[in-house]
């Protein structure tokens, strides 16, 4: 229980997936004009993550992973290594999770999926989601892990882009060059936010 | 003649996939902690870049509209599997370096973003010549960052050490992923007040 809570804790502010790994800058730069766009958009993350992540370790040990498919008995199956075919995997996961995201907002929270507009589908090439499946292979969590390393990562890109929204609106009163208005300031002030978060990383914990 | 040149002279600067159209700069900021893997990540860019966008176009009349992304996404997803492969078999230990970026080319928006708005629309040789115009864009981006990383940060440029400089003079910022943000913003305004075209809010 304390090893999943300090999974959470290390990906929401150690290991940020915006500010330390660099994924999902394109929707991070290009929706946080608004804090309630930014919010719509983290909490689709996170609800993505969370699902994609445990799926994607499902499929990858059981289905692709070197002797992974010895469950059927087969000899021949149970040596196959088939692990180069993470990524498309992955990716159709990631595809249909978002096409139900999409389709849930359409019902549930109209004014929210008219917000977002192209974005939604846009969170399939997101880099963050494809990115947490991705470490979570290469970190080998268990399913629980999982879970809690896809919710956490979601939560940190929810907190950067809310962040960085709301310094936006405020930016907007400010006197800046012209060269740097616009994306050039928001990439200064993302690498700001980025020097603080790393005062979180003498933070030591006990799992991996 | 003089619309193929414009097709892949354009991305280099005035429509800059990274500094322009915004695309692309998950990698960007990632691998460029020294120029051999950012050089390593441009290469394999230009590869997927170019054939995707070729091989999209000469599908492009035969893909039925509803399910297009899907098949982009396989298209794209398996040039990036056998550029993956490759480079695990020859280059292991920069692979192993570059760890996930590889396989996050699928999601680099410049691949997809350009399959969308270009190769849909448009024959395979201009289709050829624009992805290869916006993957070189990208890459003479991502080389300039990691230019400025690797010898601010460590005082090497692709491991060869430079003359006069001191180990104290590097600068750790550099290195770490903020001075990565701070400089392709710099990057960004001096191209900005170079070509003379704002961002208009």
């Amino acid at each position: 229980m304390l090893d999943l809570f300090n999974i959470i804790v290390q990906s929401v502010f150690i290991e940020n997936m915006v500010l330390a790994y660099f994924l999902g800058m394109c929707s991070f730069l290009a929706l946080s004009k608004k804090v309630d766009t930014a919010a719509g958009l983290g909490f689709a993350v996170v609800f993505v993550l969370t699902l994609t992540c445990p799926l994607n370790f499902a499929i990858h040990k059981f289905l692709l992973q070197e002797g992974a498919l010895s469950w059927t008995g087969v000899a021949a199956l149970g040596e196959l290594d088939l692990s180069f075919l993470n990524f498309i995997c992955f990716i159709a996961v990631i595809a249909s999770t978002v096409q139900l995201v999409e389709m849930i907002l359409d019902r549930f929270f109209p004014p929210l999926y008219n917000a977002l507009g192209i974005f939604l589908p846009l969170i399939t090439v997101n880099c963050s989601i494809l990115g947490g499946s991705l470490f979570m292979v290469e970190r080998e969590y268990g399913f629980a892990q999982s879970a809690a390393f896809g919710f956490g990562s979601g939560v940190g890109f929810l907190l950067a882009i809310v962040g960085i929204a709301a310094i936006r609106k405020k930016l907007r009163y400010s006197h800046i060059p012209d060269g740097l208005k616009g994306l050039g300031m928001t990439f200064i002030v993302t690498g700001l936010m980025a020097i603080g978060f790393m005062c979180f990383a003498g933070i030591s914990l006990t799992a991996k | 003649m003089a619309k193929s040149k414009e097709i892949v002279v354009d991305p280099l600067s005035d429509n800059n996939p990274i500094t322009v159209q915004m695309l692309g700069i998950c990698s960007a900021l990632a691998v460029t902690a020294e120029v051999i893997a950012a050089s390593v990540l441009s290469v394999a860019v230009i590869v997927v870049l170019t054939i995707s966008n070729t091989v999209i176009s000469v599908m492009r009349n035969i893909i039925p509209s509803r399910i297009r992304m899907i098949v982009e996404m396989a298209v794209i997803a398996s040039l990036v599997i056998v550029v993956d492969q490759v480079l695990k078999a020859y280059m292991y230990d920069l692979s192993k370096q570059l760890s996930v970026f590889v396989g996050l080319i699928i999601t680099n928006c410049i691949v997809m973003g350009r399959a969308e708005a270009f190769a849909l629309q448009n024959p395979p040789l201009p289709s050829f010549l624009d992805g290869l115009g916006n993957a070189l864009g990208y890459s003479f981006v991502l080389i300039l960052v990691a230019t400025f990383r690797e010898v601010l940060g460590a005082g090497t440029f692709a491991g060869i050490e430079i003359p006069f400089w001191h180990p104290d003079m590097n600068n750790g910022l550099a290195i770490l992923p903020p001075g990565a943000f701070i400089i392709i913003g710099v990057i960004i305004w001096v191209q900005r007040s170079i070509t003379k075209k704002f961002e208009t809010e």
